[in-house]
């Protein structure tokens, strides 16, 4: 745990290809997201019925949809939602996975066994069903599906972030810090939390398409970001029934959905290789 | 041993009765009444008022919890408020697709992973290894209901070798079977590579190589049997998820199965189908990695020896 985290970034780079070239399929997909919109000469909602379920042309790179939308240019404002969708809720999962994991960890005792007990019932839910009960009972809209998928996700954060801050409770450091008089939470701010932030990088990386595929299932089925909103789940849930006569609309954002995916496992992966050097050569 | 599988059912058995607790307390913060939210703002209010002393969801919150548990326990899932029938029938009709669904694509996922994944071991970091295992990569982040579509839209649009949809013959479940396990073949490619090359690398594979065996006597006869425990514990888990996560892959191929009766349950606001559709596909689950974990136990000498 002594090398400095530019340097484990700097090894990455050196060993692992994949994820240098998927980092840099991430970023162009936030530029693409980013700046995208203001490139294109039409608006998100621009109905055109003269040209309606149009294939991919020079006018239209990805065809048109059945209002005559343009598909390239909703799916640069789908790529804002269904990016903002998969970062936030795993950012939001993995602060309350941590802190949790973090006092179940620290504490033990009855704390302890009520975390990891609501985790374990968590868990064993399949995660897209658990998705879907909990949009049931929230109901639809885009502050709900954050806090659906962050209530699917915290539980394997919280377990990872426990059995790491378990090692490091009986370190010599922490042993250090605790006879010199240093309070609990302190240790925890201050030498625990530091130390597990590698790891969190790593889940964070690899919760984020795991979150994508969700909210993407979820809209799919007609259960998560509703209109008028435009996720790449929701263009493929209304592109579904054009599936024969215009494919484009599902194909499109489906493709867009596992590019990015495929880009944050890699990388992901990568990140998980440099902290332990392990897993590697396995 | 006995003590180890009692002690892994007694804790499924928690596990379970948390699962039970949740998606009740979960269907429970629904907000307004479920009978006025299924039957609309038409309903009439005597008879609304009727159907919830009917269903005693006028009664405490515990008491209705406890009357649940034992529903539950009687086998008795209520009456699908939609549909009109008891639930029981409606699932037990839905799971035998499920089933058929489930069982094909474990089959393809099985075959195609342990293939991919012995193939991958023997020529490790090779051309073969590198390919398999890119399409290993692909399999896993390719979401489901992209495969479903690709696969729907090519050789059922177009080539029209298979149904487009339903569960009318044994051609009906081929494509979504394949859908379904691509996923889960990715992942049993990898872990069969990973515990097959590991193998390969201990001293009695040397023993055997130097008794003369061939590779595929090797490979075949005595390493992958020591190398087949992790695998035999991803495909349990994985063929309890086939059954349990086939919700997008039933919705593409529109067939009747349990997955796309929960959705119908949420759709309809059908508060007991989707409450039993739910607990159902979650025992499953629990069930599969306990048959997986008391599975690990007999077959694995260190494992029956901690406990």
């Amino acid at each position: 745990m002594t090398e400095r985290f530019s340097d484990l970034m700097r090894r990455m780079a050196r060993e692992n290809k994949t994820a240098v070239a998927s980092g840099a399929v991430i970023l162009l997909m936030l530029l693409a997201a980013a700046f995208g919109p203001m490139m294109t000469p039409y608006g998100e909602n621009d109905m055109d019925l003269m040209n309606r379920l149009a294939p991919p042309s020079a006018a239209h790179l990805l065809g048109t949809d059945e209002g005559g939308r343009d598909v390239l240019t909703r799916l640069l404002y789908g790529a804002r939602i269904s990016l903002l969708i998969g970062v936030a809720p795993a950012l939001l999962s993995l602060a309350v996975g941590a802190a949790l994991g973090m006092i179940a960890g620290y504490r033990g005792g009855f704390a302890d066994t009520l975390i990891m007990r609501m985790a374990d019932v968590t868990l064993a839910f399949p995660s897209m069903l658990l998705a879907m009960v909990l949009m049931y009972a929230l109901g639809g809209g885009i502050l709900n599906v954050f806090l659906t998928l962050t209530l699917v996700n915290w539980a394997s954060v919280a377990r990872v972030v426990r059995s790491r801050t378990l090692q490091l409770r009986d370190s010599e450091f922490v042993e250090a810090a605790r006879i010199s008089g240093v309070s609990g939470g302190r240790i925890v701010r201050r030498h625990i939390l530091p130390n597990c932030l590698p790891t969190l990088l790593a889940l964070f990386t690899l919760n984020i398409p795991a979150t994508i595929l969700t909210e993407s299932g979820l809209s799919f089925l007609g259960l998560g970001v509703q209109p008028p909103f435009a996720s790449w789940g929701l263009m493929i849930n209304a592109g579904q029934q054009y599936l024969m006569t215009a494919p484009w609309l599902c194909f499109a954002p489906g493709l867009a959905i596992m590019m990015i995916v495929l880009a944050f496992n890699f990388l992901g992966n990568g990140l998980l290789d440099v902290l332990d050097p392990r897993r590697k050569k396995r | 041993m006995k003590q180890l599988i009692l002690r892994r059912l007694g804790q499924a058995l928690i596990v379970l009765a948390g699962v039970a607790l949740m998606i009740f307390v979960m269907l429970r913060i629904v907000p307004g009444n479920p009978i006025e939210t299924m039957m609309g703002e038409h309903a009439d209010r005597a008879t609304v008022a009727r159907m919830t002393a009917e269903m005693g969801l006028d009664r405490p919150l515990p008491e209705q919890f406890i009357q649940y548990l034992g529903n539950i326990l009687r086998g008795d899932f209520g009456t699908s408020y939609a549909l009109g029938r008891p639930v029981t029938e409606l699932m037990a009709g839905a799971f035998g697709n499920t089933l058929i669904l489930a069982l094909f694509a474990a089959l393809f996922s099985w075959g195609l992973g342990l293939l991919a994944g012995i193939v991958s071991a023997v020529w490790k970091n090779r051309a073969p290894d590198r390919i398999f295992m890119g399409f290993s990569l692909l399999g896993i982040s390719l979401p489901v209901f992209l495969a479903a579509m690709a696969l729907q839209y090519l050789f059922a649009f177009q080539l029209k070798w298979f149904p487009v949809s339903g569960t009318g013959s044994w051609k009906s479940f081929v494509l979504p079977a394949v859908a379904l396990g691509w996923n889960s073949a990715g992942q049993v490619a990898q872990i069969t590579r990973t515990s097959l090359a590991e193998t390969l690398g201990e001293d009695f594979i040397e023993t055997a190589r130097a008794k003369g065996r061939g590779t595929a006597g090797v490979v075949l006869i005595h390493a992958l049997r020591c190398a087949m425990l992790p695998v035999m514990t991803v495909m349990i888990i994985q063929f309890s998820s086939l059954l349990s996560g086939a919700v997008i892959t039933e919705t593409v191929f529109s067939m009747n199965g349990l997955g796309r009766l929960m959705v119908q349950a949420i759709s309809g606001r059908d508060l007991p189908l989707l409450q039993a559709t739910a607990l159902f596909a979650t025992a499953v689950a629990v069930l599969g990695s306990l048959a997986a974990d008391i599975l690990c136990a007999l077959l694995d000498p260190r494992i029956r020896r901690e406990a």
